[in-house]
């Protein structure tokens, strides 16, 4: 018998493309979803009203820049606090790394929401002291409030990100780099943070994503963020649509960001696929 | 008024304020304590549908998370909470036009946290889902198990084990996430100091009191979830 012969054989037939239950189900609840979007869609139809968009569409724009300043303002000031976090969380000195342990535990285990309002209504009832040191300028704007609390809370998952992608990195790479004669700061810099980036970039944009949702928080204590404003537009007009809106923007941000670290991701670890 | 010392506000009693704050983290307990089942029901489904073979059924799911996981807390907490009121009131009026429709805020919270605890849990569990090798979900069919049964006995044990650390750390944030409910006036341990701190004016104190609450929870739980770890350890060792 020849080869050729047992080559030759038949095609399974193709798999039969009925209705089981999970085709329904699934079905039934896609059609649920687009049900609800057209119904959104529907309602903001009927609901358009030329004038609440011509009043409130200026302070929505103007709320999102305020997000945005707060996002980006407490990111980086927290980036700059998570270093010596971070460097007392993985120093031997058993004070210096107790501390640091003790404010990333204080900062991820209590809620952001009071945290702001420990440093925006406690702080601030410090009045006549505050005034006394020259701070009470700082503590008085329910802004710079917000920018203080969300820094130091990021500051403590950020220093953790960090410590977690330092240490991803084997030992063999500081080895490896101080036997051939660079110096601690040299091996951070040239060796292990090019490749701490990559285990980081991940955890970083979640870490932004979620500021960026934590961020409406601040619409509580009087700050007009695009939250505030929706606040003000609801209590206002009573229209749902104000929260509507909202929720579109935050949602279209937030699809923009996921989706710009994933690609970002996929550029700078080009060279570990193969 | 008399300057009252810390120690009388904070104690037990018609002039301290530990009873009314006590009662708060009891609400605090039970709404988390509440939504946890709910969540990791719905989050366990959310995560079965996305790793489902049927497209329809992981479109559906990747919706779901995308909308629950995007949506800041608060906004989704408000879009219920004055939203829901509304499209009930709608859909009741259609069959009974004198009616009214009030949203408790308990119901209200419970629903959004649900929502949200059951989208992150349900990236939990599909990471678990996608770390059992499909060699068990085979053996289960080869020894004459049905679907649901395989699913049930076999890889649900396991499943348990492997996500418990995330659904841990979704735990916490629930935990935290409960504090958002103060918002729209849910008498929970954050929204009582806040009145205690309004009427005292002892700021400070009791929002730090709020967040040692906070803290001491989490600790809590910590120590729970690892007596629980350790019981699930020593019945994966057998």
């Amino acid at each position: 018998m020849s080869v050729s012969q047992a080559i030759v054989v038949d095609k399974p037939p193709p798999l039969a493309r009925g209705w089981p239950r999970a085709r329904i189900v699934g079905y039934a609840l896609v059609g649920v979803w687009i049900l609800f979007g057209l119904g959104i869609v529907a309602y903001l139809v009927y609901a358009w009203n030329p004038e609440f968009f011509a009043r409130y569409a200026p302070a929505y724009l103007q709320g999102l820049g305020t997000t945005l300043a707060l996002v980006s303002i407490s990111m980086v000031l927290g980036a700059i606090f998570s270093l010596p976090v971070a460097y007392g969380r993985m120093s031997k000195n058993w004070l210096l790394s107790g501390l640091a342990y003790c404010y990333v535990y204080f900062f991820r285990g209590t809620p952001l929401l009071v945290q702001t309002y420990l440093v925006y209504y406690g702080v601030g009832s410090f009045r006549p002291e505050l005034e006394t040191v020259g701070l009470w300028w700082f503590f008085r704007e329910a802004f710079y409030c917000g920018v203080f609390a969300f820094s130091l809370n990021t500051a403590a998952y950020q220093a953790e990100i960090l410590r977690g992608a330092i240490e991803s990195v084997p030992r063999g790479q500081w080895e490896g780099a101080a036997s051939l004669g660079l110096h601690k700061l040299q091996t951070l810099r040239k060796v292990i943070l090019p490749q701490a980036i990559i285990v980081a970039l991940r955890p970083y944009g979640n870490e932004l994503i979620l500021m960026i949702k934590a961020s409406a928080i601040v619409a509580i204590i009087t700050v007009y963020d695009l939250m505030g404003n929706a606040k003000l537009a609801y209590a206002k007009s009573f229209d749902i649509q104000a929260y509507i809106w909202v929720a579109i923007v935050y949602l279209v941000m937030v699809e923009i960001l996921r989706h710009g670290i994933e690609w970002i991701e996929r550029r700078i670890t080009v060279h570990l696929h193969r | 008024m008399p300057a009252q010392s810390i120690w009388t506000l904070l104690s037990w009693g018609p002039d301290g304020w530990s009873d009314d704050i006590a009662s708060g983290v009891l609400v605090t307990i039970v709404l988390a304590l509440a939504t946890l089942p709910i969540g990791l029901t719905i989050g366990f489904f959310v995560a079965f549908a996305k790793q489902h073979e049927e497209p329809s059924l992981r479109l559906a799911a990747n919706i779901y998370t995308t909308v629950f996981r995007g949506l800041p807390e608060l906004v989704t907490l408000f879009l219920f909470f004055f939203g829901m009121p509304l499209l009930l009131q709608y859909i009741v009026r259609l069959f009974n036009p004198n009616a009214t429709i009030d949203v408790n805020s308990f119901i209200a919270g419970m629903i959004v946290l649900s929502l949200i605890f059951s989208s992150y849990a349900s990236e939990v569990f599909l990471s678990a889902f996608r770390a059992i090798p499909k060699g068990q979900y085979e053996g289960g069919y080869a020894i004459g198990l049905g679907k649901w049964q395989t699913m049930r006995l076999i890889i649900l044990p396991q499943l348990i084990r492997i996500a418990f650390p995330g659904l841990e750390n979704c735990w916490l944030s629930l935990l935290k996430d409960t504090s958002l409910v103060s918002v729209v006036n849910l008498a929970e341990t954050l929204r009582q100091s806040g009145v205690a701190a309004r009427v005292t004016k002892h700021a400070f104190l009791f929002y730090s009191v709020a967040a040692l609450i906070f803290l001491a929870l989490a600790i809590l739980s910590s120590i729970a979830t690892g007596q629980i770890l350790r019981h699930l350890g020593r019945r994966a060792v057998r």
